[in-house]
């Protein structure tokens, strides 16, 4: 274990990692990299690296749990063992069973399940790598691989966290900064639909600092909804390309 | 949960809430009536139950002795885990704990520790070596909705109940003594949920309403009435309004039931 950094945002107003109260890490996205799942995504935030997948709408297995009226979403959200320092098993953790229902919780809200009854469809999330805010970065990446698998959504889901470090409400925390940090937000948020599919908190906040990080956080949604945007955007140029070419 | 509410019903109690009323005669910021009970089981260090309308919780604790996490040597354990024991609920089935369980558990868990009602340095006996683990099982009774804050509330009495063995430390071993002392807290979470219904917000949603409404809204507030812990759940979304609306409900609420626990 590394030592506990004292302080975690310089006089500057400057964190760790050199970044500012109300900035983003860098995030690349790439739509559509799995030839084998009907949808697919991959981002990289911060040193954070997710994958995310799409199956479906398909016929539901086991078959009773399919639904007469709607389809079933299911997700799971899993951690590669060699994605933290010390290794983790592979089996389940806790706290992936309670983020897998989070995750499924915050992008049902999006998708037309009463398009698809007797379906079901899978999306499973891959850590990579962590660095702190994973479940923001593949609910980031698991709408857009809804969103790639044709599956007919109100609007794509973007998250990201706000938090408390030292005495300062700040944006995105990486690894360090939300381990020794204060607090931590997470907030999943549909731009076109002003609607908050996802809220967490932990730590200590007093209200109007809470209400600071939850409109922060909900800035940096609106901000990485473009990249989604665009990175959809550019599998589709591809394709269009390709189809191009081939005439 | 897979039991079901008819179609009339569920239109009944959407009607009500567009009025300001419910199906069992509470105003839609009124909560169930509370009765908490302490140390009903003797063989634990601390125990409580708590009855919140029909919905019954017990939690006990266990505390014994172990090793700490080696990021944290001079600080005790605490652990939660919450059991929806099948003669609760006809939904309820007996097997390891599914992610309604462990969410439970979790949730419980978040408010206890990022509150830090329990002063963990106190549970140190050797640092890096022994430590006490305080082991709390939430054990649900009776299902009748809003088992996060029954539980939540449970959990708290059942610690601040809570009497830890004495001890002595004689040639580096932890020999138990004769005698108690009361488990060292330093804040008392309170857990406070909503639901949303028809895009109205009801405090305490019992049973049939939580099988109505599309989102839920816990949050835990400590003793000087900052926010310790959130979780949203179910599949709706809050606008930002809603939960700046939701959060200053739950703070009321939860000041009221702050007056119920006794420590």
């Amino acid at each position: 274990m590394n030592e506990k950094p004292e302080k975690l945002i310089d006089k500057k107003g400057c964190r760790l990692d050199g970044r500012k109260a109300d900035e983003l890490r860098p995030i690349k996205i790439e739509v559509g990299i799995l030839s084998n799942a009907d949808g697919s995504a991959y981002i990289e935030q911060g040193k954070n690296k997710i994958l995310a997948a799409a199956f479906g709408p398909r016929e539901m297995h086991p078959k009773h749990l399919s639904l007469p009226d709607r389809m079933v979403l299911r997700c799971r959200y899993h951690m590669a063992p060699f994605s933290v320092q010390e290794r983790k098993s592979p089996a389940p953790s806790r706290r992936e069973v309670e983020l897998s229902k989070v995750i499924r919780e915050s992008l049902e809200p999006s998708v037309f399940v009463e398009y698809y009854p007797r379906t079901g469809v899978d999306v499973f999330i891959e850590v990579l790598q962590a660095d702190g805010g994973t479940r923001c970065a593949a609910i980031t990446a698991a709408s857009l691989a809804l969103a790639d698998a044709g599956i007919p959504m109100r609007d794509l889901v973007v998250a990201c966290a706000a938090g408390k470090i030292d005495d300062t409400v700040v944006l995105d925390l990486f690894d360090t900064e939300d381990k020794v940090g204060t607090a931590d937000v997470p907030v999943a948020f549909m731009p076109n639909l002003n609607a908050v599919t996802l809220l967490q908190m932990d730590g200590n906040l007093a209200p109007e600092e809470f209400e600071k990080a939850v409109s922060m956080a909900i800035e940096g949604c609106r901000k990485i909804y473009d990249m989604q945007k665009e990175a959809l955007k550019t599998k589709y140029m591809l394709v269009k390309q390709e189809e191009e070419v081939e005439e | 949960m897979s039991s079901l509410v008819t179609r009339v019903r569920i239109k009944q109690i959407e009607q009500l809430i567009e009025k300001g009323k419910r199906l069992d005669g509470r105003g839609v910021s009124d909560y169930r009536e509370i009765k908490i009970e302490q140390g009903l089981i003797e063989r634990a260090e601390g125990s409580a139950r708590v009855l919140l309308g029909k919905t019954e919780v017990l939690v006990g604790v266990k505390v014994e002795t172990g090793t700490p996490f080696p990021d944290t040597p001079n600080e005790g354990v605490m652990t939660v885990n919450a059991e929806l024991v099948p003669l609760a609920s006809p939904t309820f089935e007996p097997g390891p704990p599914d992610e309604n369980s462990i969410e439970l558990a979790r949730i419980v868990d978040r408010g206890i520790r990022e509150s830090k009602a329990i002063d963990t340095e106190k549970l140190c006996i050797e640092p890096g070596k022994k430590v006490f683990i305080v082991f709390v099982d939430v054990y649900v009774l009776n299902h009748d909705g809003n088992l996060i804050d029954a539980s939540a509330l449970a959990a708290v009495s059942a610690l601040i109940n809570t009497k830890m063995p004495n001890y002595d430390i004689e040639d580096g071993e932890v020999k138990i003594k004769q005698g108690y002392t009361q488990l060292p807290m330093k804040n008392h979470p309170i857990t406070v949920t909503l639901g949303k219904i028809n895009n109205k917000l009801i405090v305490d949603p019992w049973l049939e309403e939580e099988q109505v409404m599309d989102s839920r809204l816990s949050i835990a507030i400590n003793d000087e009435g900052n926010i310790c812990a959130i979780q949203k759940g179910c599949s709706g979304y809050f606008t930002q309004q809603q939960i700046l609306e939701g959060m200053k409900m739950i703070q009321e609420i939860a000041a009221e039931l702050r007056k119920k626990l006794d420590w």
